[in-house]
């Protein structure tokens, strides 16, 4: 039985979603197309989807192994905080270019010591990872707001604007980043020893066991390649916004779990491709600035959000190919 | 009395016993009538809202859509009843949120027990909907002034009393409702084949469709009466605060589902107690009202709440790990 | 002369093609035990769903005491007095054990409140019937397996059952509790209750039932008072041929001592056990409930962390209660319940085997070598004669005796020095066991160490050239394989 090129297309849930956001594409460009066509919309889209993007992929990696990272705002927003305090208080050339590569190790530093924090929690406590990243996320939000006393850091050098405003060649420096950070993960994820480990971890803990595979050290990379990754997004936010602030981006949390349910990620671990979070994260953010134009106000992106999300889940429960488990 | 070690309950009590013995000792004012009255009113919201989220617990789903429900809902009533009925007496406020919960509580009930979608998913997707239609359809303004029936509402004392330092304290009347709510979910829970339904599927949901148990049904019927109870939380909370602002609620979720999991329910499902569930939003309340009182500041609230939801958590779950390897 | 109880006349039922019941006929009397024997594929699952009222069949009718029925629904089933026991008990574990047996009565009468002492009225009342003492108030997750099933048939008999389907009930229990499992079947023929007993043990089929009625691709082959088969016509007539139980190559003389256990124990499980492993061995390890093996078992592979005692291989000490170092020293262990233990279902068939070699396929940074590594996979595949059309199909698309393989198949890739092997044929047809026995001698045969795990005397009997004993936790009895026979062997174990 032969099918389709479109059939074959549609059978996938990652072809769907291409489908989705190609019409989600075309649908808001024939809103408004003059404005949502121009250069200056895709590249200012271009510089607002990596943030949320970023955190998207540290959560479908925590997924993949049927756990999750409610911390990942938290450790964003704590490993901004700790660089912008480096930046402001630490004085080095003109325009704070070393200065910020310290902080920039710094933030990493911070982000996977917290990762480690969750790991830990996970791999040797035995915590499941909702209630333990729950209560880690309010810790590192409560260091936070202990930090600052809850007001924004400011006066950041100049050099902290170049990760989240600038071009390379034309691209917008953070797409450039996020494009590297899902090619690698997704690199990791399909060929690596420890891609595989968490894939089949997700798929069945217990085999996973009984494989004689290292679980524990499994687990605690995971969560610490999330807790990089949050503070990765926590630079872009910072850099775009030219402060931290221990509640920036308290909306993304929702929208990092969204983005990977509705890119196709099992939330109970086993199935989860990059692509499809990727392809997630071009329609919302199509949807989002498509929207905009028309006038719709910011909360519709929420109400379409769930909506969206709700109907991918009916139709991939509805279709045998899509079906997980 | 026995007292079983090993269950949560035990540890949330000596940790809340602890608590106020310590408070004590820091301010001796600390235990008198007005804290309690403080404390018991910082209760009645969130109480309901426990026992909804430890409802959805025990059958084995997670809900994090009731807040937006209780949101939706109290902005709703506010709005309608000011339009169109403000001749209505105070209950009419009452159990038009229930109704309207209700109305929502159906929507999630017919996605999860209607087409069988994961609980986690469809509530993070209609919280975004409920929230997203409010804000966008309905309204963002507060609503400053409330309808009569509302405003009655939130006059309604409990006890009134005066300090002997000349300020008051007093028990709001929405006490009695979570109290209601308390012994009528207990009565459904242990009284009920309805109520042990729901602890079977939370057991077993393929045992519970082999022995006849109509599973889409005892489902649906437990995300309308989750609806039921986030409206009527709304409507009080909007109620005692004499304001609807319809950014409330929102971000209350996993607190809560925190609170009830520090009980002793399980977010595996087939276990949750209503006493445990008490003393864990006690225990919450306690932290959020008396940290001053301790000496730490605000700014560290969130840490010291962080930091009891991992103890109270990771307590029970490390002893649980070294139990199976010693089980063998 | 009354009518039978249940009589099936030409039922048929396809899959997709897949003819998995064909014109399949027999009759159970009030009071009677019928055995249905077949191979896993035969069909025996596929009727007992029909009975319950699950599935519908095809063609062909179901008549209760001379009434043919019309399409059998499951309530319709139940209220005929029909009862499955599926081999997961379908137990609440957060329940009592109370509420475990009467919840379905309670159920099915309609009533709203609960009646708590009504319920421990039942309760007791049906396990009383069966002659079992159980704790009403105890979670069903706290009981032992044999507990449960006992539950699950006070549950079946709570309401008024007429017939009791049993679905391999003897999978999970030793010996002492197969027999007290015979005992109750007998005391519910006496009560007039029918009981259809599936199973592919043979020696328990033939010692309860009535009649046997034998499965074989759909069809039924034989049918028969149990004295007229023994477990030699009963496998012909299962397979197709005969399966003949052979005692294994003798050992070496000169084999060397491979793997060393001295002063073994962990509170509760097991204690002070000693015993040595020379290369080319198959040692069986067997015993009855509470005898420690299972527990040893899985401490040889570290699943299960012993406080004291040394395991020694190669004349080297291996970590105890670590899987992942009792997998670099060299052990291997493929578990009792591949579904749930030993496979990635959802994952391909390559994949499972492969799993093992991860790091060893691994170059510099993590990065796999994904050829080599599919490449080996598919050898072994090939090795050992795995039937996969498509190595990269999920390995649930395969049958039992092929996915144990597969299981097999991630260990031998990992050229282990000892392989424990915890009950390798449960739940596997006659055909498959007899060609993993014959994958256990080939290991024995290239030098490995081989530890079976097993309650199933013929398997240790043509298998293993000593048996260990345990008892109690602990090891009681060294026995010289081929120097018993199949009743003596029993014996040993159970005194």
């Amino acid at each position: 039985m032969t099918q389709s090129p479109v059939q074959r297309l549609v059978s996938s849930p990652e072809g769907r979603l291409a489908v989705i956001a190609v019409a989600v594409f075309v649908l808001m460009a024939a809103l408004s197309p003059d404005r949502f066509l121009s250069l200056q919309n895709l590249t200012s889209m271009a510089f607002q989807f990596p943030e949320f993007a970023i955190l998207a992929l540290a959560m479908t990696l925590t997924m993949l192994t049927g756990g999750i990272d409610l911390s990942v705002v938290g450790v964003a927003n704590l490993s901004a905080i700790v660089a912008a305090l480096i930046m402001t208080r630490l004085t080095g050339s003109s325009d704070g270019t070393v200065v910020f590569l310290v902080a920039l190790c710094a933030a990493l530093a911070v982000g996977m010591a917290a990762g480690l924090f969750n790991g830990l929690l996970v791999a040797k406590l035995g915590l499941p990872a909702i209630l333990a990243t729950l209560g880690s996320g309010l810790i590192f939000t409560g260091f936070a707001i202990a930090l600052t006393g809850g007001s924004a850091v400011m006066g950041l050098p100049a050099a902290a604007a170049w990760i989240g405003n600038s071009t390379i060649l034309g691209i917008p420096t953070p797409l450039i980043l996020f494009a590297l950070l899902a090619v690698g993960l997704s690199l990791v994820l399909t060929r690596t020893a420890f891609g595989v480990k968490v894939r089949m971890f997700g798929a069945n803990p217990l085999a996973a066991r009984f494989a004689a595979v290292n679980i524990d050290a499994m687990l605690i990379k995971v969560y610490v390649a999330s807790g990089g990754l949050a503070a990765m997004a926590g630079m872009v936010v910072m850099s775009r916004a030219n402060s931290a602030k221990a509640d920036y981006g308290s909306s993304y949390l929702l929208l990092a779990v969204l983005i990977a349910i509705l890119g196709g990620v099992n939330p109970y671990g086993g199935y989860g491709k990059i692509i499809g979070v990727v392809l997630a994260v071009l329609s919302m953010q199509f949807l989002s600035s498509g929207l905009n134009m028309v006038g719709v106000s910011n909360f519709a992106r929420e109400l379409i959000w769930g909506s969206l999300l709700i109907f991918v889940m009916i139709v991939n429960t509805w279709r045998p190919a899509g079906r997980r488990n | 009395m026995k007292i079983d070690w090993t269950r949560n309950e035990t540890l949330v009590a000596l940790v809340i016993l602890a608590f106020c013995l310590l408070a004590a000792l820091s301010d001796p004012s600390f235990l008198s009538i007005a804290t309690l009255t403080d404390l018991l009113r910082g209760g009645i919201v969130l109480g309901i809202f426990a026992v909804a989220a430890m409802l959805v617990l025990i059958s084995g789903g997670i809900d994090v859509s009731f807040t937006a429900i209780a949101a939706f809902t109290m902005y709703v009533t506010a709005m309608t009843l000011n339009a169109l009925m403000p001749w209505m007496p105070w209950w009419a406020a009452l159990g038009f949120g229930m109704a309207v919960g209700a109305g929502l509580g159906a929507i999630n009930g017919l996605l999860i027990a209607g087409f069988g979608l994961p609980t986690l998913i469809v509530t993070l997707g209609t919280l975004s909907i409920f929230r997203g239609f409010m804000l966008t359809f309905i309204g963002q303004k507060q609503i400053t002034t409330l309808p009569p029936s509302m405003r009655e509402f939130g006059r309604m004392m409990l006890i009134r009393g005066e300090n002997a330092d000349g300020s008051f304290y007093n028990l709001h009347g929405a006490f009695v409702v979570t109290v209601l709510v308390v012994v009528l979910t207990w009565f459904l829970l242990q009284r009920t084949m309805l109520g042990r339904q729901i602890y079977a599927i939370g057991g077993s949901v393929e045992s519970a469709r082999r022995i006849g148990i109509n599973v889409r049904g005892v489902q649906f019927f437990i995300y309308v009466y989750v609806g039921v109870l986030a409206g009527l939380a709304g409507v009080i909370h909007a109620s005692m605060a004499r304001v609807a602002n319809p950014f409330d609620l929102v971000g209350l979720e996993l607190s809560v589902i925190a609170a009830v999991v520090l009980g002793g329910a399980r977010l595996a499902g087939g276990h949750g107690t209503l006493t445990g569930t008490i003393l864990g939003v006690a225990l919450i309340v306690l932290v959020r009202n008396s940290l001053i009182v301790l000496g730490i500041p605000a700014t560290w609230q969130s840490v010291t709440i962080g930091l009891l939801i991992l103890l109270g958590t990771g307590l029970p779950a490390w002893q649980a790990k070294r139990a199976a390897a010693r089980a063998a | 002369m009354s009518e039978p109880l249940v009589t099936l006349s030409g039922v048929t039922k396809t899959y997709a093609g897949i003819t998995a019941l064909s014109e399949v006929g027999f009759s159970i009397a009030a009071g009677e035990a019928v055995c249905l024997a077949g191979e896993n594929g035969s069909g025996k699952s596929t009727l007992n769903k029909i009975l319950a009222g699950v599935e519908r069949p095809d063609r062909g009718t179901i008549a209760f005491s001379g009434q043919v029925q019309g399409p059998l629904s499951p309530r319709a089933s139940t209220e005929a007095g029909i009862k499955v026991i599926f081999q997961d008990f379908s137990l609440f574990p957060n329940l009592t054990v109370a509420e475990n047996i009467a919840f379905s009565a309670e159920l099915g009468e309609g009533v709203r409140l609960v009646r708590r002492a009504k319920m421990r009225d039942l309760a007791r009342a049906t396990l009383d019937r069966i002659g079992v003492d159980i704790p009403l108030d105890a979670a069903g997750e706290t009981l032992s397996v044999a507990h449960k099933q006992l539950v699950a048939i006070a549950r079946a008999l709570a309401t008024e059952a007429r017939l009791i389907i049993m679905d391999e009930p003897t999978t999970a229990l030793t010996e002492r509790e197969v027999r007290g499992l015979l005992t109750i079947i007998r005391r519910l023929k006496a009560d007039g209750v029918a009981v259809l007993f599936v199973s592919h043990k043979l020696a328990e089929v033939l010692e309860v039932c009535e009649q046997v009625v034998v499965l074989r691709n759909g069809q039924k082959v034989a049918e028969g008072p149990a004295q007229d088969f023994d477990a030699a016509s009963l496998t012909r007539h299962m397979t197709g041929r005969d399966v003949a139980a052979e005692p294994p190559a003798p050992l070496r003389a000169d084999a060397p001592v491979l793997l060393q256990v001295q002063g073994l124990s962990k509170a509760g499980a097991f204690d002070q056990v000693d015993f040595t492993l020379r290369a080319g061995e198959v040692l069986g390890i067997s015993g009855l409930l509470g005898s420690g093996r299972t527990a040893l078992a899985k401490a040889l592979f570290g699943l299960v962390a012993p406080e004291t005692g040394t395991i020694t291989l190669d004349g080297r000490q291996v970590t105890r209660g670590d899987p992942v170092a009792a997998a670099a020293a060299g052990i291997g262990y493929v578990p009792e319940d591949r579904l749930t233990e030993g496979l990635f279902l959802t994952q391909s068939i390559v994949q499972n085997i492969a799993i093992g070699r991860l790091d060893s396929h691994a170059r510099a940074g993590g990065v796999l070598n994904l050829t080599g590594l599919l490449a080996e996979a598919r050898d072994w595949l090939a090795r050992l004669k795995v039937k996969a059309p498509n190595p990269d199909a999920p390995v649930r698309s395969l049958s039992g005796g092929n996915q144990q393989r597969v299981v097999l198949a991630r260990w031998m890739a990992r050229s282990p020095r000892v392989l424990v092997l915890n009950g390798p044929s449960v739940g596997v047809d006659v055909g498959s066991k007899a060609e993993i026995h014959g994958i256990i001698a080939e290991l024995a045969a290239h030098g490995l160490g081989v530890i079976v795990i097993s309650d199933d005397l013929p398997e240790l009997l043509s298998t293993c050239h000593r048996i260990l004993v345990m008892k109690g936790g602990r090891m009681v009895e060294d026995i010289a394989g081929g120097s018993l026979n199949e009743t003596e062997l029993a014996h040993r174990l159970a005194s």
